[in-house]
C-alpha cells in the first residue's frame, strides 16, 4: 500500500460522507416536496450573500463556539456533557439575576460580576453530573439529559414568577420575561447584532487549545480521558479531573447563556437557548474536539441555523429541517469515523484498485 | 504457502515466504514480537490479501476473499484473544458460526449441542456443551475455542500464541492434547516460548523482520539454537548468582486482607517483607491473589485490615499518587490500558507520573522540549522501535510496550520496584532485556517484588521466592531450595499441610 493510496482513500472516504449527507437531506426533502436545490441554496448560499445575513451567522456562531470548545473540554476527559442546554439556561438565570438586583453599579464592575454569575451557574449545573459520575459512576447521558429539564423548568418559572418584568405583570399580559436591563451590562455591537462577544468565543479557544495540550493540568484531563485505569496508575486524580471538566464545561456553556443576554437581547426571554448546548455537541465532533477545527464548525453550523429561518418564507420548508440535516451528520460523522478505522476494508479496496490499475497498464 | 509477500506503508510485513505443512504434521512459526507471523496467518486466513504470492491447499490454487473462503477449505485459527461471548453458553457460542444450524425462524441448538458432544469426545476434549463461558477458566475457554473451530469442520488449525495465557498445568494438558490430535489434523502452531515448540512441533520455521531465517525439522536443533535464529544472536537468559547484599527493610506487609472485584477475599492475611537490595520472586498460578497484592501495595485497591509499610511511612490505603511519591515504580500486569495510555505520544507516555516535575513542566505549562529529549534519550537506551516518538504507544507491539513502561520506571530513579509478569507474552531478546535490567537495578541496591507465573523467571532472577497460594503465603524458599518439583507442589497448595 503506498502512502498516495492512503491519503486518496482517506479523502475519497469523506467526500463520500458529504455526498451521503447531501443525499440522504435531499431525499427527506424530496419527501417534504420541495425544491432540493433551492433549499440548500437558502441554506448555505444565502446566508453570505449580505452583509446583513453573515452577521446574523457570527451571532449565532459565538455561543455555539464557547460551548462546543466546554463540551470538547468534557469529551476529552472522559465525559460526554449533553447537558449544555440546562447549563446555559442557569447561566442566563445567574446573568440576569445579578443584573437585575445591582443595577446601579458601574459597568466595570457590573458586567464582569454578572458574567462571573453566569460562569459559577453554569458550572454548578455541570459540578452535579461531574461529581455524580467520578464518584458513583452515574452515567452523564442520563444525569445531564435529567438536569437539561429540570434547568429549562426551573427557568420558565424564574421567568414567570421571580424574575417577571413588573411592567408586565402590572399590565396584565404577563408575557414571561425579564424586565429590560440596565445599560451597564450591555456588550457593545460592532455592526448589526454582532458583537464583541466574537473576541471572547475567539480568545477561549485559544486558551482551550492550550490549557488542553500544553499544560500539565490538560494533560492529566486528557490522560483521565483517554485511558482511566493507566490514569489512576500514574497517580492522577481521575475523579477529580472528570469533575473539574465538567464544571469547566457548564462554566463555558453558562458563560455563552451570559454573553447571549448581555449582546444580543438584554433581558432573559424563553428560547434564548435555541438548542445551542445541543447543537454545540455536533459542534465538538464535527470539529473534531479541538478548538481549531471547533471555530470554523461552529461558522457552519450557525449558517445551517441561520439559514434554516430563511427556508420557510423562500422555499416554504420549515426550519426544523436544519435538526433532522444534524442528526444525519452525527450519524454520519461516527461511520465515517468507523469505516476509516477499518484497515481490513482499505486493505480489501487497496487490491481492488490496484488490481485494476494493472488492467488498465495491460490494455 | 510460495513466495508470499505484503506490504503496508512503510514495512514489509512479509517478505517472499514460503512454508509448506504436511497432514498430520505439526508446523512451529517462530519469531519475535512483530516478526510478522500473525500478519502471515492472517493472509492465509483471507483477512488480508496477499499482494504476491500464491496459496496451495492439497496442491491446488485457492483464493480467499474472506475468512468465509477460507472455513469452508478447512481451515480453522485459534485467536490470541478468545472470540466468545461471555453470557452465553458453549453451546450458543458454537452455533454462532454453525450455518447448518441455522434454520429459517429456528437455531437447531440441539443438534449443535450433539455436534459439541461429538467433536468433545471425539478429540478428548472435556467441555461441558451447557456451561456459561464466564464460568469457565482461560484453559476451558480454550478448549471451547478449538471444539468451535472443529465443529466447523477445520482439518487444519492454526493456533496463534496458545500457551500465553495459560498456566503452566494447562500448557502441558494442551499439548499432551494437541499431540494426540495430529493423526487427523494438521497444525499451525505459532510460539516464541522454545521448549513448547521443543516438545509439539516436527518442523519449525522461524520468521525475522517477515522473511523466513530458517526452516526445518525440530528435532534436529536445540532450543537455544532456535532462539539464537530467532533474534540473530546468541541468547543466554542472565542468571541470579551474586550473593545478595540486603540493605534495609523496604516494604513490609503485614497480615492483609484485600477482597477482589467479585467480592471475595483474594489476600487472606498475607504477610511479606522485601529488603532493599533483593529480589524477592512470588511464584504462583495466576489468580491466587497476585494482582490483588500489587494493585493494594500501589493504592488502587482498599485493604480491608492488616498494614503496608514501605520505608517506614505506611503506605495501606493511600492515594496512588502518595505511594509513587514516596518512590515506587511499578510494572503493571495490564500493560496495554494501565501501563500507558494507548491514544497518547510514546513521550507523552514518558511522562504520565511526572507531569508536574521541574524537569517537564514549568509553572504547569509543558516544557515540550525537554519531554521530546527525554523520549529520544529513552528510545535509545531501552531500544525501542518505533518510527518517532511522536507514534501512539499503543500501536507498538508487546515488547516494545514494556519496553516503555519499564524505560519510565526505571529512569524515575524509584527505590522499590513491583514488576507484575514483566514478560508474559514476550520474545526471548526481549525477555533477556527486561531480566538484565532488573538485575542492573537490583545491584544498585534497589528491592525489586517480581511476580511471575514462569517458574524459570522466578528461579533464574530471585534471591528468595515466596509462593503465594489462594491469598496467602504458602512459603519462602531461598535462592538454592527452589526447584520445579517443590516450587509446583506448593503452588498446587499442598505444601503447607504436608509440613504441619
Amino acid at each position: 500500500m503506498t502512502k498516495n493510496f492512503t491519503v486518496l482513500y482517506k479523502t475519497v472516504i469523506i467526500l463520500l460522507a458529504i455526498l451521503a449527507t447531501l443525499l440522504l437531506s435531499s431525499v427527506i426533502l424530496l419527501i417534504l416536496g420541495a425544491d432540493v436545490f433551492r433549499t440548500f441554496y437558502t441554506i448555505v448560499i444565502t446566508p453570505l450573500t449580505r452583509v446583513g445575513h453573515i452577521t446574523e451567522v457570527f451571532v449565532r456562531a459565538v455561543p455555539l463556539c464557547i460551548t462546543a470548545l466546554g463540551v470538547a473540554v468534557a469529551y476529552r476527559s472522559g465525559i460526554v456533557n449533553i447537558g449544555a442546554e440546562g447549563q446555559m439556561a442557569m447561566g442566563i438565570l445567574g446573568f440576569t439575576t445579578v443584573a437585575l438586583a445591582l443595577p446601579d453599579l458601574p459597568k466595570p464592575l457590573l458586567l464582569p460580576m454578572a458574567l462571573l454569575a453566569s460562569v459559577l451557574a453554569g458550572g454548578l449545573w455541570g459540578f452535579i453530573p461531574g461529581i455524580l459520575k467520578a464518584r458513583l459512576q452515574v452515567s452523564e447521558l442520563l444525569s445531564t439529559v435529567m438536569l437539561n429539564y429540570i434547568a429549562a423548568q426551573f427557568y420558565s418559572f424564574c421567568l414567570r414568577v421571580p424574575l417577571l418584568d413588573p411592567a408586565e405583570a402590572l399590565s396584565g399580559a404577563g408575557t414571561p420575561q425579564s424586565a429590560r436591563l440596565t445599560a451597564n451590562i450591555e456588550i457593545g455591537r460592532i455592526t448589526g447584532r454582532l458583537h464583541y462577544g466574537v473576541f471572547v468565543a475567539l480568545a477561549l479557544a485559544l486558551i482551550v487549545y492550550l490549557f488542553l495540550w500544553k499544560t500539565s493540568f490538560g494533560y492529566k484531563m486528557r490522560a483521565s480521558g483517554a485511558e482511566r485505569r493507566a490514569a489512576r496508575y500514574g497517580g492522577i486524580n481521575v475523579p477529580a479531573w472528570v469533575t473539574l471538566a465538567m464544571v469547566v464545561s457548564g462554566a463555558f456553556a453558562g458563560l455563552a447563556g451570559g454573553i447571549e443576554i448581555a449582546a444580543v437581547h438584554r433581558r432573559a426571554i424563553e428560547g434564548v437557548t435555541n438548542n445551542y448546548g445541543f447543537s454545540a455537541v455536533v459542534v465538538a465532533l464535527f470539529g473534531m474536539l479541538h478548538p481549531f477545527g471547533i471555530i470554523p464548525a461552529s461558522f457552519f453550523f450557525a449558517l445551517l441555523i441561520y439559514g434554516s429561518t430563511l427556508t420557510p418564507r423562500a422555499v416554504g420548508v420549515p426550519a426544523n429541517i436544519v435538526d433532522v440535516m444534524q442528526g444525519l451528520i452525527i450519524i454520519v460523522i461516527v461511520t465515517t469515523q468507523m469505516i476509516l478505522q477499518n484497515t481490513y476494508l482499505e486493505d480489501r479496496v487497496w487490491h481492488w484498485y490496484s488490481a485494476k490499475r494493472k488492467l488498465k497498464q495491460e490494455v | 504457502m510460495e513466495h508470499i509477500s505484503k506490504r503496508f506503508p512503510g514495512v514489509l510485513a512479509s517478505d517472499d515466504i514460503s512454508l509448506s505443512v504436511g497432514e498430520g504434521q505439526i508446523l512451529a512459526l517462530v519469531g519475535e514480537n512483530g516478526a510478522g507471523k500473525t500478519t502471515l496467518m492472517n493472509i492465509l486466513m483471507g483477512i488480508y490479501q496477499q499482494d504476491e504470492g500464491k496459496i496451495f491447499i492439497n496442491d491446488k490454487e485457492v483464493h480467499f476473499r474472506g475468512p468465509e473462503d477460507a472455513f469452508n477449505a478447512g481451515l480453522g485459527m485459534v485467536h490470541q484473544q478468545y472470540m466468545l461471548v461471555p453470557n452465553m453458553t458453549v453451546t450458543e457460542n458454537v452455533a454462532l458460526g454453525y450455518k447448518q444450524a441455522w434454520k429459517p425462524l429456528k437455531l437447531d441448538l440441539d443438534m449443535v449441542r450433539s455436534r459439541v458432544v461429538e467433536i468433545s469426545s471425539y478429540y478428548g476434549l472435556a467441555v461441558n456443551p451447557d456451561a456459561y463461558i464466564w464460568q469457565l477458566s482461560v484453559g476451558e475457554q480454550q478448549r471451547v475455542e478449538l471444539v468451535k473451530t472443529l465443529c466447523l469442520g477445520a482439518k487444519f488449525l492454526i493456533l496463534d500464541e496458545p500457551t500465553s495465557a495459560l498456566t503452566p498445568q494447562e500448557t502441558d494438558e494442551l499439548i499432551a492434547l494437541l499431540k494426540k490430535m495430529k493423526n487427523e489434523l494438521s497444525v499451525i502452531f505459532i510460539s516464541h516460548k522454545l521448549n513448547e515448540v521443543k516438545a509439539l512441533s516436527d518442523t519449525v520455521v522461524i520468521l525475522r523482520h517477515g522473511a523466513v531465517v530458517f526452516s526445518g525439522n525440530t528435532d534436529d536443533y536445540s532450543p537455544s539454537q532456535i532462539a539464537a535464529m530467532m533474534t540473530g544472536h546468541e541468547i543466554v537468559l542472565p542468571e541470579n548468582r551474586e550473593e545478595a547484599v540486603r540493605g534495609e527493610l523496604a516494604l513490609s506487609i503485614k497480615d492483609i486482607s484485600v477482597r477482589s472485584d467479585r467480592g471475595f477475599l483474594a489476600l487472606d492475611h498475607l504477610s511479606l517483607d522485601v529488603y532493599q537490595g533483593e529480589i524477592v520472586g512470588l511464584a504462583g498460578v495466576s489468580g491466587n491473589g497476585q494482582r490483588e497484592l500489587a494493585e493494594a501495595i500501589n493504592g488502587l485497591r482498599s485493604i480491608e485490615s492488616g498494614s503496608i509499610e514501605f520505608f517506614g511511612t505506611d503506605i495501606a490505603n493511600k492515594s496512588p499518587y502518595y505511594v509513587i511519591d514516596h518512590g515506587m515504580g511499578y510494572i503493571p500486569e495490564e500493560r496495554n490500558i494501565e501501563g500507558i495510555v494507548p491514544s497518547f505520544a510514546i513521550r507523552e507516555n514518558f511522562i504520565l507520573k511526572d507531569s508536574d516535575k521541574k524537569s517537564f513542566s514549568r509553572y504547569r505549562f509543558l516544557k515540550n522540549k525537554a519531554i521530546s529529549r527525554n523520549a529520544e534519550v529513552l528510545r535509545e537506551n531501552f531500544d525501542i522501535r518505533c518510527p518517532d516518538t511522536a507514534t501512539a504507544a499503543g500501536s507498538l507491539s508487546g515488547g516494545n510496550i514494556q519496553k516503555v513502561i519499564l524505560a519510565r520506571e526505571i529512569t524515575r530513579a524509584p527505590r522499590f520496584l513491583i514488576a507484575v509478569y514483566p514478560t508474559r507474552g514476550l520474545d526471548m531478546g526481549a525477555i533477556e532485556f527486561i531480566h538484565q535490567e532488573l538485575l542492573k537495578k537490583r545491584k544498585e541496591g534497589i528491592g525489586i517484588l517480581l511476580i511471575s507465573e514462569e517458574l524459570d523467571e522466578i528461579m533464574n532472577l530471585s534471591d528468595r521466592i515466596a509462593v503465594i497460594y489462594k491469598g496467602s503465603i504458602q512459603k519462602v524458599l531461598k535462592h538454592g531450595e527452589a526447584n520445579r518439583k517443590n516450587l509446583g507442589i506448593l503452588m498446587a497448595g499442598v505444601g503447607r499441610e504436608e509440613e504441619e
